[in-house]
């Protein structure tokens, strides 16, 4: 059974190990974005930090998810969207945002996992090994490697080691979710995006999730939105809040969440608005 | 207006509209009585030696001659016709109606759609006659140029020109139902697709086609359905020589063209050469409603999100 104190216990000691080093992965500059004529993301600024869980937090419509959709480019599937500035992905500083750079190639550098669990209709296995098998990877025993090794990191491992091949759907919503975790860290991205990952599942799979984001952050820098102001807390090292499409405020998590220096962040904090 | 007057109305206005509803049903129900009575008097016809044995033959003989002295009544050289054409035009239809499906669907930005479309509905509005002497006038003598190229003779008559263009003639129908199919996938599968960095390309074949199978097979089996029933094409130019051939390019009938072929001569009514065509019809009909109902099954079973 889950023991939830256990759990937050054993989740600050590994938050307490992480280096404390701060290299920044991300370096957002100047950064707008614009939806056919709608200003939407207004001259964004702030850096993510190189294995460190960043949250984005901010009341619906503040452009959130709009912007974490902006790290790996999703937005260019839909017609009207427009970048401006630089979103620069170090160590090569390579500007995802340019129109130049190929969002094939920022996608295979960037996971994402969405806010409801979207594995394909497909088996398990397959789902795992969809990323990989875009990137070439065909032989028969790299991949059940691959697989394996990204199910035991999404902690999903000893649950479906014995029906690899059943249907994605056959699980529950917090497996599927875990699934697609699985999915995204297979290919072992350098960042992850996590869009409001737990928002359709029910507390317990979303302490396994949590648990799991505080896990990952060992080998991957993390971007994460939620409108849950706790997770946030619980889970992450840099918080930035958006409000109406600008950034309010950006700094440490313990920082923003006991002494913020803007008003309208302790405002949203606090649960004044919301 | 008093509430009693409003309920008398709607009563009114539910009666009249379950008449028209009926009004359908009764002429389905009609055809099939008019195809099963009239396929009853062909099989108890002594022409055709009468029931049972002329059941028999219906699927024993080799040949399909009621018109002629000697009365052969076997329906598989009519069958081969019908499958071997509706065949080839399979062979047209599935590869481009895939194509097309994918690029309105996956490809195409709204402007390039909005203009596109109407041209490929265009083919549908076009009538079949035209398409048959397009097949007869014009398909058939490329193919002639093209194999006399390889030193093969075609006939004028033949299974291939009707079956190609018949193909042509269903791929409007068959592309936009599986364009339909696609647009049922979800969105957010394509967006887990994309966001591990498959092409548009990879997600249309890998994510969308097997998201959708079960109303792209519906919609090839209507449209296979629809090649089957396809009369004029047929009628203009393939022939009127039923025979068991796997050969397209010589002259073959299908059950459309023959019931074309005795309806319009100077047959006498009731007699065994004109109910032939009824009992030709109804294996018709037997054979669409078979693949029309899988075809419903499928898309019923096809989206489960």
């Amino acid at each position: 059974m889950v023991n939830p104190a256990k759990m937050l216990e054993e989740r600050k000691e590994k938050m307490a190990a992480v280096s404390s080093t701060n290299n920044a992965k991300i370096e957002v500059k100047n950064f707008n974005f614009y939806y056919g004529d709608y200003h939407a993301l207004k001259n964004i600024n702030f850096p993510i930090y190189e294995k460190k869980v960043t949250a984005i937090i901010g009341p619906s419509g503040c452009g959130k998810t709009t912007l974490l959709r902006a790290f790996n480019r999703m937005h260019d599937l839909y017609p009207g969207a427009r970048y401006e500035g630089e979103i620069v992905l170090y160590p090569d500083g390579l500007n995802l945002v340019d129109r130049r750079t190929d969002p094939l190639k920022v996608r295979m550098r960037i996971g994402m996992v969405f806010q409801k669990p979207n594995p394909f209709p497909k088996s398990i296995y397959e789902n795992v090994a969809y990323g990989l098998k875009i990137r070439g990877i065909s032989s028969k025993r790299l991949l059940d490697e691959a697989v394996e090794k990204a199910l035991r990191g999404a902690a999903l491992w000893d649950e479906v080691k014995d029906r690899l091949s059943a249907n994605a759907y056959s699980l529950s919503g917090g497996q599927q979710q875990r699934l697609c975790i699985a999915r995204a860290i297979a290919v072992e991205p350098e960042v992850l995006l996590f869009d409001e990952p737990t928002s359709a599942l029910d507390p317990i799979s979303t302490a396994k999730i949590e648990d799991l984001i505080v896990e990952l952050k060992q080998r991957v820098t993390i971007v994460i939105v939620t409108h849950n102001m706790q997770q946030a807390a619980r889970i992450s090292d840099y918080t930035a809040f958006m409000y109406l499409g600008e950034l309010v405020e950006f700094g440490q998590t313990e920082k923003i969440f006991t002494k913020p220096e803007k008003k309208l962040t302790e405002d949203y904090i606090t649960g004044r608005f919301g | 207006m008093s509430i009693e007057l409003k309920k008398k109305l709607d009563i009114a206005l539910y009666v009249f509209l379950m008449l028209m509803g009926a009004v359908s049903i009764l002429v389905t129900f009609g055809i099939v009585w008019v195809l099963l009575v009239d396929t009853i008097r062909f099989f108890t016809h002594p022409d055709g030696g009468g029931f049972p044995s002329s059941l028999i033959r219906f699927f024993t003989d080799k040949h399909w001659t009621p018109t002629f002295y000697n009365k052969q009544i076997g329906i598989w050289p009519l069958l081969n016709g019908t499958f071997l054409i509706a065949f080839i035009s399979m062979v047209v239809a599935v590869p481009l109606g895939l194509v097309v499906a994918i690029y309105l669907s996956e490809y195409a930005s709204w402007k390039t759609k909005e203009a596109v479309k109407p041209w490929i509905d265009f083919l549908e509005a076009v009538p079949t006659v035209v398409y048959g002497y397009f097949a007869l006038l014009f398909v058939t003598p490329l193919l002639q140029k093209f194999f006399v190229y390889f030193g093969v003779e075609m006939e004028g008559m033949n299974a291939l020109s009707p079956g190609i263009v018949i193909g042509i003639m269903i791929l409007p129908y068959t592309a936009s139902m599986i364009e339909d199919s696609f647009k049922g996938v979800p969105q957010y599968l394509r967006e887990a697709s994309y966001s591990l960095g498959a092409s548009k390309l990879r997600t249309a074949l890998f994510v969308v086609l097997p998201a959708a199978k079960s109303g792209v097979l519906s919609a090839y089996l209507l449209g296979f359905s629809r090649a089957i029933g396809e009369t004029m094409v047929v009628a203009v130019a393939a022939g009127m020589y039923p025979q068991l051939t796997l050969n397209p390019l010589e002259p073959v009938q299908t059950i459309t063209g023959y019931v074309v072929q005795v309806a319009l001569g100077d047959l006498p009514f009731g007699s065994f050469e004109y109910l032939s065509i009824f009992a030709a019809g109804f294996a018709l009909f037997a054979i669409t409603l078979v693949l029309n109902s899988i075809a419903v099954y499928l898309k019923s079973k096809s989206l489960g999100y």
